[in-house]
């Protein structure tokens, strides 16, 4: 396909699909062309809701992001679907598997689903999915839903990105000290305790309420100080009562996902409704031109160093001249 | 291009139900490198497209046991071409008899792999392809 990337770009914007997977190609592979694609889409974006699903592997999270799409396509809405899988930290290669579990949806023209490999990245997503949701969100899907990596403690970064980030749990992972660790339980907008008909399930969703309870106004605080950095202003919004509900879900036989959309609605209408969303969008933007101006940076300066520059200051810290902070100085001379 | 990988979806027409041969690729085929899209069974030649199109794959892996390869593979090939995906390498795995393997190759397919195949053949000839 040798066509322009304006012109797969005008293509992907009224819906053709070929074009709008070579655009997220583009980008996920950090061509020229990527960044081109989202000079070009970025005016397009702000429109779609984006919803972050993460849990441990096993939890039932393709199933859960199948099922609340069916849901959504029903009432009429369109859906882009990202899931993140794991690459291989050896060889670099990944099986995604996500899609195997969304076929209920894979033939609809109103769903597109795009599976991406994790490609070292930590954190449960890839480097560039966030820029993959722009793309989705520019070219009209009302709802972007992305799916993370199987997560475990620390899986944090969908946070971040997404409006609304639901946490899937299910019963038997764990008990009530799991559930008062610090990570991905205090990342939760919405709790979906899925695979509810099996035992346990009073349990696990009782050890998640009392967290919730005990934890509500050490939220508050975690909340900003995780999203919300202090020196950003961010103690402006000190009202933040969102009380995370807990849904009990069946995901492969369609139970509990009408609640689950709910809840996930009535989040929403709460962060439009208080401001934080307006708020919290600047903060991803602020986080990301960091993000983006330290690796810009950094490969300006690393052009200036030569190779033989950078084994010259290694090989004095390795012989214990040079400590790594002097280090950073000495090479900071070549900006 | 040097974050490229190559992608490959693996999957499996009609309807029989033997997909270990499939996750034995699959799993080959990330122990080369590349990122592989496993969509499991029983897909139509309308789903594999699809998902092909979607994923923006430059491999499509057919796994084909049920000895329907001579009807799923033409619609398949047909279905590639309507898309304007013809960049598209298709290679069939299963089992297809020896007189048939000249049949797919004028068909379109790029490579057949029956039982018994080396499967670091496999990831030669894929990484061999002309991937555009």
């Amino acid at each position: 396909m040798s066509m322009s990337v304006t012109e797969l770009v005008e293509k992907a914007r009224a819906g053709h699909r070929r074009s709008l997977a070579r655009l997220i190609s583009y980008v996920e592979n950090q061509t020229p062309e990527g960044a081109e694609v989202l000079h070009l889409l970025y005016p397009h974006t702000g429109h779609a809701y984006t919803v972050g699903v993460t849990g441990a592997p096993g939890t039932g999270k393709s199933c859960l992001v199948s099922s609340l799409t069916l849901h959504w396509r029903q009432q009429g809405y369109t859906v882009g679907i990202i899931a993140v899988d794991p690459s291989s930290p050896f060889t670099g290669g990944a099986v995604l598997g996500d899609r195997f579990r969304m076929r209920e949806i894979s033939g609809d023209d109103g769903v597109f689903i795009r599976s991406m490999a994790s490609r070292g990245q930590l954190g449960g997503l890839a480097r560039t999915t966030f820029d993959v949701m722009r793309i989705m969100d520019a070219v009209g899907f009302d709802f972007v839903v992305v799916e993370t990596v199987g997560a475990g403690q620390n899986e944090v970064a969908i946070a971040k990105v997404a409006n609304t980030t639901v946490l899937v749990e299910a019963p038997g992972l764990g008990d009530d000290i799991q559930a008062i660790k610090a990570g991905i339980l205090e990342i939760a907008d919405v709790i979906a305790v899925n695979k509810a008909d099996r035992p346990g399930v009073k349990n696990t969703v009782r050890a998640l309420k009392a967290m919730l309870e005990l934890g509500h106004r050490k939220r508050v605080i975690s909340h900003h100080g995780m999203i919300m950095s202090q020196d950003d202003g961010a103690g402006t919004i000190v009202d933040d009562m969102w009380m995370v509900p807990i849904v009990e879900t069946i995901a492969t036989e369609h139970k509990g996902i009408d609640a689950l959309a709910e809840a996930i609605a009535s989040h929403r209408a709460y962060l439009e409704e208080s401001g934080t969303q307006l708020q919290l969008e600047r903060m991803r933007l602020r986080e990301e031109l960091m993000d983006r101006l330290q690796t810009t940076m950094l490969k300006d300066l690393l052009q200036n160093i030569d190779s033989k520059t950078l084994d010259d200051v290694l090989d004095q810290m390795v012989s214990r001249q040079l400590d790594p902070e002097s280090a950073v100085m000495q090479l900071l001379e070549y900006r | 291009m040097d974050n490229r990988k190559i992608r490959v979806l693996i999957a499996k027409p009609g309807l029989d139900g033997h997909d270990r041969g499939a996750k034995v690729i699959a799993r080959t085929l990330r122990d080369a490198g590349m990122e592989v899209i496993y969509t499991g069974l029983r897909q139509t030649p309308e789903m594999i497209i699809e998902a092909a199109s979607q994923e923006d794959v430059d491999v499509i892996g057919l796994s084909i046991l049920s000895g329907a390869h001579l009807a799923l593979t033409p619609r398949i090939m047909e279905l590639l071409h309507e898309k304007g995906m013809d960049d598209v390498a298709v290679i069939v795995g299963g089992i297809i008899p020896p007189e048939d393997v000249e049949k797919l190759k004028a068909m379109g397919v790029a490579g057949v792999f029956g039982p018994g195949s080396d499967t670091g053949e496999i990831v030669r000839f894929i990484q061999n392809l002309e991937i555009v």
